[in-house]
């Protein structure tokens, strides 16, 4: 303010003088006189505000997100699903816990390249790295590329992050086939077809740091991913996107413990597979709003289906070693309705097919080929979210993923973010 | 089977065939102004419907798609599209519309803000750094923006320059005289007294002179309670209101229930070309808007 106003004083002093010094007529106090009106509006120009200030003016945009959970739980989360005692197991937390807080930090690295880093803190004290990638489209025609650390693009739920999710957890078919979610350090090109229809395909390559894969020491590389997205609008209210995805990775030496065998031995047994996983994945996504306006109200309903082959040798209480094939698979269906501005509700079915297993002469005795049981888990939701940045959640599930430990579970949860707000994927 | 043959390769032909510039307008006000700029010179996809709210839309396969394809994208800005726009830009491995380059272009850039706030703190609702987003309801803000616009367009289409200029030109002139009929129209709204459901129409008070005495939502995006709109209600004994106003894309009932208890009209506004069966091009946007106001005023 104060220094346009000298600047103004000044600019009128100088024209003030050359004023004097011709001898003015009403011409030259015409000219004068735009010149001046000119200049004053190039000096309003020039201090005017920068209005558009980016993601957050060269400061990264920080975004905190503060998540915690109450859990009540009749069985103890640690057993596995009846016939997944070989996947992971990620379960849940019982009592009052802090649940999954994380800090995002983004920004613009040049015009270029673009870095996100998604640090995930630990109830216990601690940090650890769930993203930290670098992104660029500068590439063009339609090429978009990602390297560092970063969920894959498989599947539906696969990027979504935790406080992005409409239930407290992830389907079973996630929880035993990807651990919750699938992240490796790699890199990923995708390539998005110049049509009128969305029609996207990547490809991944990794570490296989995250379950299914053993992180690979060796060079080359650990675990390749490959996906294809489809998707449109049916008019301004319905829209929809169908997936494909194919993962596959070798694994060395995965052991996992307390695994029931036909000898019944208490507290199980160590085994320890080596071989070829390959996941195959087909996953749908609809949704409805009336008008499309999704501020009052909308309809979206989604389902995915995973199926893993594995091949190669399990050595039997880390003593007895003969091939091992099995194909296990997962699907989930789920509708999620926001029936007022702030209130959803969602409705989650689960099933999961531990599969028959081709067990080799030598383990014949020992390894459980059929468990002839598929576990199943029905969750219902209800949340409220008092604005954009914060929500409330309450879920109810009755789960049958355990032969004959039938569970009813009630979860509470919150889920607030703090800061900037990047924008959710579809 | 020769003839199908010709045909297909006469439509492979076709599509290849890239005459018009290809403009991604965020809103349908943007869409209709790059029309009145561009004429049959660009092919202009619409992301949003009047019936839409702008802040809340999904980052949809069909708009990477199509922003994919585009030369120049069209939107409001002041972070009003924040929520998909961002996502949709990244996504659709399209470095010509990305922000900061020409084809990336901002309407609130070329507009005088209003209600730029002196303190960002989300306790204060939905707020937006760059000022309030809702600049399509002066149309006083088209003459710069399309002064803006019309540059950018000749920036990606230099061959058409004079087609442009001439366009601009019959524009601003329209415009000019249209904005002078429609105050002339609106003289008897100046400074009567209105209640708003969104805090989404400062720069129409600002230009037709309307006093804003409330605000039916407690901050900016959060739905309006039974206990505030109680405090409303009460408030209007001291500053009663003629009239409350809300944008076609939102919810009836809180204006209704106020409208209601304090025997006022509740007049619901285009608000965007279209929000309205009588608002389909932007000069109907501003004749039934004022037609609604005055319509407002009667008792």
């Amino acid at each position: 303010m104060s220094s346009k106003f000298y600047l103004r004083v000044a600019i009128a002093a100088l024209l003030g003088h050359s004023l004097n010094a011709s001898a003015a007529n009403d011409d030259d106090l015409q000219v004068i006189r735009e010149q001046i009106r000119q200049l004053e509006s190039r000096i309003d120009q020039a201090a005017a505000p920068v209005t558009s200030r980016g993601e957050g003016a060269f400061n990264p945009a920080v975004s905190l997100i503060l998540g915690g959970t109450y859990g009540s739980l009749g069985q103890d989360p640690a057993i596995p699903a009846t016939g997944f005692a070989m996947n992971a197991n990620p379960g849940h937390q019982q009592g009052f816990n802090l649940g999954e807080s994380e800090m995002v930090i983004a920004a613009n690295i040049d015009p270029e390249y673009r870095g996100v880093a998604t640090l995930a803190l630990d109830p216990a004290g601690g940090m650890s790295v769930e993203n930290a990638f670098v992104q660029s489209s500068a590439l063009g025609h339609g090429l978009n590329l990602k390297f560092g650390r970063f969920f894959s693009g498989l599947g539906y739920l696969n990027e979504l992050h935790a406080h992005a999710w409409d239930f407290v957890d992830q389907p079973l078919v996630y929880a035993t086939l990807w651990e919750n979610q699938s992240g490796d350090d790699g890199i990923q090109l995708k390539w998005l077809a110049p049509t009128d229809r969305f029609f996207e395909i990547g490809g991944e390559i990794g570490r296989g740091r995250g379950f299914p894969g053993t992180d690979t020491v060796r060079n080359g590389n650990g675990a390749g991913v490959l996906f294809a997205h489809i998707g449109d609008d049916i008019g301004i209210e319905q829209s929809w996107r169908v997936g494909l995805s194919l993962h596959q990775t070798k694994r060395a030496d995965a052991v996992s413990n307390a695994v029931p065998d036909l000898l019944n031995t208490a507290g199980g047994v160590s085994n320890s597979f080596s071989g070829d996983s390959q996941t195959a994945g087909v996953d749908l996504i609809w949704k409805y709003a009336p008008n499309g306006n999704l501020r009052d109200r909308y309809l979206k309903l989604q389902g995915e289906y995973f199926r893993r082959k594995e091949n190669g040798w399990l050595t039997y209480n880390l003593t007895t070693t003969d091939s091992y094939a099995v194909t296990q698979s997962g699907w989930y269906l789920q509708g999620v309705y926001q029936f007022m501005p702030h209130w959803r509700t969602g409705l989650r079915y689960d099933r999961l097919d531990p599969g028959v297993a081709q067990v080799g002469a030598m383990n014949a005795g020992n390894v459980i080929n059929s468990y002839a049981y598929s576990p199943t888990r029905t969750s219902l939701m209800l949340d409220y979210s008092p604005s954009e940045f914060s929500r409330f959640r309450v879920q109810l599930a009755h789960d049958q993923s355990r032969q004959g430990l039938a569970d009813n579970q009630f979860f509470l949860q919150y889920i607030m973010s703090l800061g900037a707000h990047g924008a959710h994927q579809y | 089977m020769k003839k199908i043959l010709c045909a297909f390769l006469l439509l492979l032909i076709s599509g290849n065939v890239h005459a018009a510039l290809d403009v991604f307008a965020c809103e349908p006000e943007w869409a209709a102004l790059t029309q009145q700029l561009a004429g049959d010179k660009a092919s202009i996809y619409t992301a949003t419907g009047a019936l839409q709210d702008p802040h809340r839309v999904d980052a949809r396969p069909s708009l990477i798609a199509k922003a994919r394809r585009a030369d120049l994208v069209v939107c409001t800005g002041a972070e009003l599209e924040a929520a998909w726009l961002p996502l949709v830009l990244r996504e659709s491995g399209n470095n010509a519309i990305q922000p900061g380059s020409a084809g990336y272009f901002e309407a609130a850039s070329a507009a005088h803000m209003l209600e730029v706030p002196a303190r960002l703190d989300r306790a204060e609702g939905d707020v937006h750094a760059a000022g309030n987003p809702h600049i399509q309801t002066d149309a006083r803000n088209f003459l710069p923006i399309a002064e803006a616009l019309s540059k950018r367009l000749i920036q990606l289409d230099p061959a058409n320059t004079a087609h442009y200029q001439q366009r601009l030109a019959a524009f601003d002139q329209q415009w000019r005289s249209a904005i002078a009929k429609w105050e002339k129209q609106a003289a008897p709204l100046k400074g009567v007294p209105i209640i708003v459901q969104h805090q989404g129409f400062p720069y129409l008070n600002n230009w037709l002179g309307l006093q804003q005495v409330a605000t039916l939502e407690p901050k900016p995006g959060m739905e309006p309670g039974a206990a505030h709109l109680g405090q409303v209600l009460n408030g209007l004994q001291q500053h009663p209101a003629r009239m409350v106003l809300r944008a076609a894309y939102q919810d009836g009932r809180p204006s209704e229930w106020i409208a209601e208890r304090a025997q006022i009209h509740a007049v619901m506004l285009p608000y965007t070309v279209g929000g309205t069966p009588q608002a389909a091009d932007l000069f109907a946007l501003f004749d039934d808007t004022i037609q609604r106001l005055l319509a407002g005023l009667k008792n």
